[in-house]
């Protein structure tokens, strides 16, 4: 793979340019997405459909979600120039970060969170069910039932609310109920599993609030639509300060939604090359990375046909990362089709190369990120030894999609900051 | 191995002397004796796979008339703890796909007609067609796809109907009628009706909506209609087999061996617990149709 097809013309031969890339709808990417979930939630998925679309019709719904954004969400997210840490990703580079950490509950995922709680208002359903990995899709969700009176369960695998005891607390605190898994892996995949069985047992009640752009049509289209806010402000704030485009735009991709976020207002403009960083975990060895891209291949887990690590069987390899957010065996199928018509480039950041630049955002300007947002700042620095044959002055434009406050216990293990810690206990 | 009989419809006077390798021809010879079938699922690899060799023929032996045969897969997201602990442990102790069709191999003589529930991307990563093949070729009956809608089955439906193999899909309580239409249209052999809303695993009754959803699916088509998730005693195999064509138990079974001290004992009683199901579905009051189909 060339690290610089971004912006450049779509493969010969792949999908056909029809209109935008920007507003390509579901069930399928090329040969993407779909719905591989039993007969049971047909019905679910197909009322959700039906409610979406209409509620995308109705300006009330637009008017009510972008009032909250406004008044609870903190809502336009700042964009910050970071010239300090812009020094170490290429001379002359600029670097702009999107301020999804200073969201309310802490990242990119309330965005989603809030649109997918009115929807469920509109379904008349009073349960909301969760998965989350490292707690914030978990925390915002626990805030949006305590915001919209719902019911609330939360599943999370049974690493995860070790790795990130603090988020537990958080939800538990709003109110909802948190399972740890403890089958198979217990992370991520597993939550997603469980969350699963709850749905099929649970449907007529309860909405499953799927937290990023995976799983069966309409959630990858929906959970996008959600996000997309996050490029159309970006875009327009970096039109004001600067009077242009970005060279090139850097997210973080677990599943994807914060990436798809950023993504989908610059998908239409050729010149801006799009970057998705994957965990390399501690090497692209089997087990020990969630890189889809490098050591996947097209199959099917969670009802969408997407990039997978798996076996020579198709059973799912399990995945590895420090953070919790990215450690997840698949990739929203959109991502997938991107990679594939050559739209966007994937590259592996390893957990060392994150935690570097964690740290580096702390010290040079002040803001702690989460570990998964430093999968992209770790991203640009990757990126910003070509930035130079992009333009005279570089800009990339980096969504930072959560604050590390979550991390702190994790990130002081790794750098030994606990006194009697000798500085490996991560690794 | 002899050919694998290519019977390409439910309906149809099956010979009833013949061992058909798929269901339709013994469901339609069932229904013309008015008598419904016990389907028995258990896992390949558990506890070993030389030892599911064993449950599945001591499976038959005891009065399964169809083997559903589990594929061991780390994302089981229709099964329940049992089944999960069941397929977790064959998979840990190194259980294959080709595992699967060793062991279709050596119980499909046995004379019920063996099924694989699979989910879908172990078929995916195999190769649709290829499978179909060697499954055919193994004297296996067909598929059941508890993960995989027919409007996603395009390449299955060409490949089974290719090697003349059932493909079952499942419908739920949620099923809309055009759905019911729709899956009845693209399954052959029966369609397989889950009880009630929720994932496998035993439950104190079976789901009130159960009959009805029959009754749907038969009215959208379904010459044969098998009920499953949920049913365990034989008290509910006989209330289940007094209206639909086949009663599927899977961890009431998979229990047996899993509660067991030991490999022997588990297989005893997992012998012990399918002739009383067996008899449960017997007993059922059910009306001879005295032809085939309904």
């Amino acid at each position: 793979m060339t690290a610089d097809v971004g912006g450049r013309p779509l493969v010969p031969g792949q999908e056909p340019r029809l209109g935008s890339l920007a507003t390509h709808v579901g069930p399928y990417w090329g040969e993407f997405g779909g719905r591989f979930v039993p007969e049971a939630l047909i019905a679910a998925l197909d009322e959700l459909d039906t409610a979406y679309h209409k509620a995308l019709a109705d300006p009330a719904f637009g008017a009510e979600l972008a009032r909250l954004h406004r008044t609870y969400t903190g809502r336009p997210s700042p964009l910050t120039e970071v010239p300090r840490f812009a020094a170490h990703v290429g001379e002359g580079v600029r670097v702009f970060l999107k301020r999804e950490d200073l969201n309310h509950t802490g990242s990119h995922k309330i965005n989603n969170v809030l649109g997918q709680a009115l929807l469920v208002k509109r379904l008349g359903k009073t349960r909301v069910i969760a998965e989350t990995g490292a707690g914030q899709h978990g925390v915002a969700t626990a805030t949006a039932a305590a915001l919209l009176g719902l019911e609330c369960t939360v599943y999370m695998g049974e690493e995860d609310t070790q790795r990130q005891a603090l988020n537990v607390a958080r939800m538990r605190l709003l109110g909802a109920e948190v399972v740890p898994v403890t089958i198979g892996t217990r992370t991520l995949k597993d939550a997603i599993n469980e969350a699963l069985r709850d749905w099929v047992a649970n449907v007529e009640t309860t909405h499953y609030l799927l937290g990023t752009v995976t799983g069966p049509h309409p959630f990858p289209e929906m959970v996008r639509d959600f996000h997309k806010v996050i490029g159309e402000e970006a875009r327009a704030q970096l039109l004001a300060e600067i009077g242009r485009l970005p060279d090139a735009v850097a997210a973080c991709v677990g599943g994807g939604s914060n990436a798809m976020g950023i993504f989908n207002a610059f998908l239409d403009d050729e010149d801006v090359r799009l970057f998705g960083f994957e965990a390399g975990g501690r090497g692209l060895g089997h087990g020990d990375h969630a890189a889809r891209f490098q050591g996947g291949a097209p199959g099917v887990l969670h009802g969408a046909r997407s990039y997978l690590l798996q076996d020579e069987d198709g059973q799912t390899i399990p995945s590895h990362s420090v953070s919790a957010g990215l450690d997840y065996p698949s990739v929203g199928p959109e991502h997938s089709w991107l990679h594939d018509i050559g739209r966007a480039t994937y590259l592996p950041v390893s957990d060392d190369e994150a935690m570097d630049a964690f740290r580096l955002l702390c010290r040079s300007e002040g803001i702690i990120p989460a570990i998964e947002s430093a999968h992209a700042l770790a991203g640009a620095i990757q990126i910003g030894a070509q930035a130079a044959q992009w333009s005279n002055e570089p800009v990339v434009l980096v969504n930072l999609s959560g604050r590390g406050d979550k991390d702190v216990a994790t990130a002081a293990r790794w750098f030994g900051l606990l006194g009697d810690d000798d500085g490996e206990g991560d690794r | 191995m002899s050919a694998v009989e290519a019977t390409s419809q439910t309906t149809g006077a099956a010979d009833p002397s013949a061992s058909p390798a798929t269901t339709g021809p013994l469901l339609d010879r069932f229904a013309a004796e008015g008598r419904s079938a016990l389907v028995g699922y258990l896992p390949v690899g558990y506890p070993s796979v030389p030892g599911s060799v064993d449950a599945v023929r001591a499976l038959v032996d005891a009065g399964a008339d169809v083997v559903e045969l589990g594929m061991p897969y780390t994302d089981p997201v229709m099964d329940g703890p049992i089944i999960q602990r069941a397929v977790d442990h064959a998979l840990r102790g190194g259980t294959r796909v080709r595992d699967t069709l060793a062991v279709v191999e050596q119980v499909a003589g046995r004379g019920a007609p063996v099924l694989v529930m699979t989910y879908w991307n172990l078929v995916l990563r195999y190769g649709v067609e290829a499978y179909a093949r060697d499954l055919a070729a193994a004297g296996g009956a067909g598929l059941i796809t508890p993960d995989l809608i027919p409007d996603e089955a395009a390449e299955w439906i060409a490949a089974s109907d290719a090697h003349g193999l059932d493909r079952v899909f499942l419908v739920a309580p949620s099923s809309t009628p055009e759905r019911l239409a729709s899956t009845v249209a693209a399954s052959r052999g029966f369609v397989y009706a889950a009880s009630t809303m929720g994932v496998t695993g035993e439950r104190a009754t079976v789901g009130s909506r159960a009959q009805a959803l029959v009754a749907d699916t038969r009215a959208a088509g379904a010459a044969h209609v098998c009920v499953g998730v949920g049913v365990s005693t034989p008290a509910q195999a006989t209330q289940v087999a007094s209206y639909a064509d086949g009663v599927i138990v899977g961890s009431a079974l998979v229990r047996t061996l899993v509660d067991a001290p030991d490999e022997a004992t588990g297989i005893d009683r997992l012998a012990q617990l399918t002739s009383e199901l067996a008899a449960g579905v017997r007993a059922a009051d059910r009306p001879a149709s005295g032809g085939a189909g309904r």
